[in-house]
């Protein structure tokens, strides 16, 4: 089977940066992958790629057979707006910082995209709104704004939002790293949930260690713009290769996590 | 002559000075989000017309534009009457600096509202309209309510291409009557109040704009 997701010797430069260095990287029709690596790795800039948020200057990215880049594209995509709107009708992404649109109401914020781009009947984007702010535990606030939900429950609607559009790839960028620890939990939940469903590809940028073995079919570990490990969670977290990996494991699992348990457990 | 017969003629004036400050005020608005959109737009060509504009009219003085319309213009066979001269200059003006105003609470939303935007696929146009502006638009009113009040006062110089506005009724009392204390006195009392009037509207916006809470700013200013 092809894959939906298929990077080919990608190299992606801010100035004399190099972020992402001839990467290459697979990702099957409904695999749900986490991309972990220390910050700077480039595993963020992998998924702003994806959604077409950063261009990249050589090689080859397809998303289901279709490249981002056109043979006669011009600007810094090398593709036409209208071949990236074409990209963007498949992917979706949750960000670290939420970015719900304030001036909207909850409900708003879910319904404006399926009735302004996908063009559907309002009622019929509002009713299916609905149905996904229940699912995310929500369906009572749809008419506050932003503003007057917390962090956690901001990025509970801001997934409702982007599952709205139907995406058949969903991108999450440190969904969490943003939320308060007593917060973390309401979201990965939402999350958990997601990751039952077969046909939708997700690809995960978290710290939630715990949880990305739990719900991820692979863990990739970035450094330095390359995947220097991966493979399936349990081997990967119980017997890591690379000693890079294992440093990196160490320094996470050794300090961060016991003190998230701790805090969990004095709330 | 008392004061009290100085207030017809002044009123008479007022109304004029509210006319061409109200029309262009508004005409003004309409420039300063073309100019202010155009200037963030990606398109060279109209964002480089924005700025000729821009630089133009912030860059000379009012008085020096008016003559400039009123006088030079004609010479090449173009002419309007007095008012409209005055309306269109000062609406030029006031669009000139508007338009800054609007570019730069449009760079001031977050760029990561447009990412969001983008990520669901909004054209640019409509992230103009219903992303940024919304949120930019509250951010221009302070501004917007010192032009507004600038523009009342820059009135005061169609005057001298003979429009017969509260200052030009005010000379030309001055003039009958040499009762220079009342008649300035009376005046400057004229365009205070008429300040305060625009003052208490573009407020009056304000707040219609920041009420609920969707911008909980409101309740902090």
């Amino acid at each position: 089977m092809n894959p939906i997701i298929r990077f080919e010797n990608v190299t992606k430069r801010f100035g004399a940066l190099t972020v992402l260095d001839n990467f290459n990287f697979e990702v099957q029709r409904g695999e749900k992958v986490t991309l972990i690596g220390p910050s700077g790795s480039g595993k963020s800039t992998v998924l702003r790629i994806l959604m077409t948020l950063e261009p990249f200057q050589d090689g080859h990215l397809e998303l289901d057979g279709t490249s981002y880049h056109e043979p006669n594209g011009r600007g810094p995509f090398k593709a036409s707006e209208k071949h990236l709107h074409k990209i963007r009708c498949s992917v979706g992404m949750v960000f670290q910082s939420f970015n719900l649109f304030p001036h909207m109401t909850v409900l708003r914020n879910v319904v404006e995209a399926p009735v302004a781009v996908l063009k559907m009947k309002r009622d019929e984007a509002e009713s299916r709104a609905i149905e996904l702010l229940r699912m995310v535990g929500l369906s009572d606030k749809k008419d506050q704004f932003p503003s007057q939900l917390s962090g956690g429950q901001q990025q509970r609607v801001a997934i409702a939002r982007a599952l709205a559009m139907r995406p058949r790839v969903l991108l999450f960028d440190e969904p969490t790293s943003a939320l308060d620890p007593q917060l973390v939990g309401e979201v990965l939940g939402v999350i958990r949930d997601l990751a039952h469903e077969h046909d939708l590809t997700m690809l995960l940028v978290t710290h939630e260690m715990r949880f990305a073995r739990e719900v991820s079919d692979r863990v990739c570990f970035f450094d330095k713009g390359r995947i220097v490990e991966q493979g399936d969670p349990e081997r990967f977290f119980s017997n890591p290769q690379q000693p890079r990996t294992r440093e990196f494991l160490s320094s996470i699992l050794g300090d961060q996590e016991p003190v998230r348990e701790s805090l969990r457990c004095a709330l | 002559m008392t004061w009290t017969q100085y207030l017809m003629p002044l009123l008479k004036g007022a109304q004029v000075t509210v006319t061409i400050s109200l029309a262009s005020i508004a005409i003004g608005a309409v420039l300063a989000f073309a100019a202010g959109i155009a200037r963030t737009s990606s398109n060279r060509f109209l964002s480089g017309i924005a700025f000729a504009y821009i630089v133009l009219f912030r860059g000379t003085p009012l008085l020096v534009q008016l003559f400039w319309f009123y006088y030079a213009l004609p010479l090449i066979g173009i002419s309007f009457d007095p008012v409209t001269t005055g309306i269109m200059v000062l609406s030029l003006l006031t669009g000139a600096f508007g338009a800054e105003v609007v570019r730069g609470a449009l760079l001031s939303v977050p760029p990561s509202q447009l990412e969001a935007a983008r990520a669901l696929n909004f054209s640019k146009t409509y992230t103009l309209w219903h992303i940024s502006m919304p949120q930019a638009v509250i951010e221009m009113m302070p501004a917007f309510g010192n032009l507004a009040i600038q523009n009342l006062k820059d009135t005061a110089l169609v005057s001298l291409i003979s429009i017969a506005d509260l200052t030009f009724q005010a000379q030309s009392l001055r003039n009958i009557t040499l009762d220079s204390a009342t008649v300035y006195t009376l005046t400057l009392i004229g365009y205070f109040l008429i300040a305060l009037c625009l003052m208490f509207a573009m407020r009056f916006i304000e707040m219609k704009l920041r009420r609920g809470p969707a911008f909980p700013r409101s309740a902090h200013s």
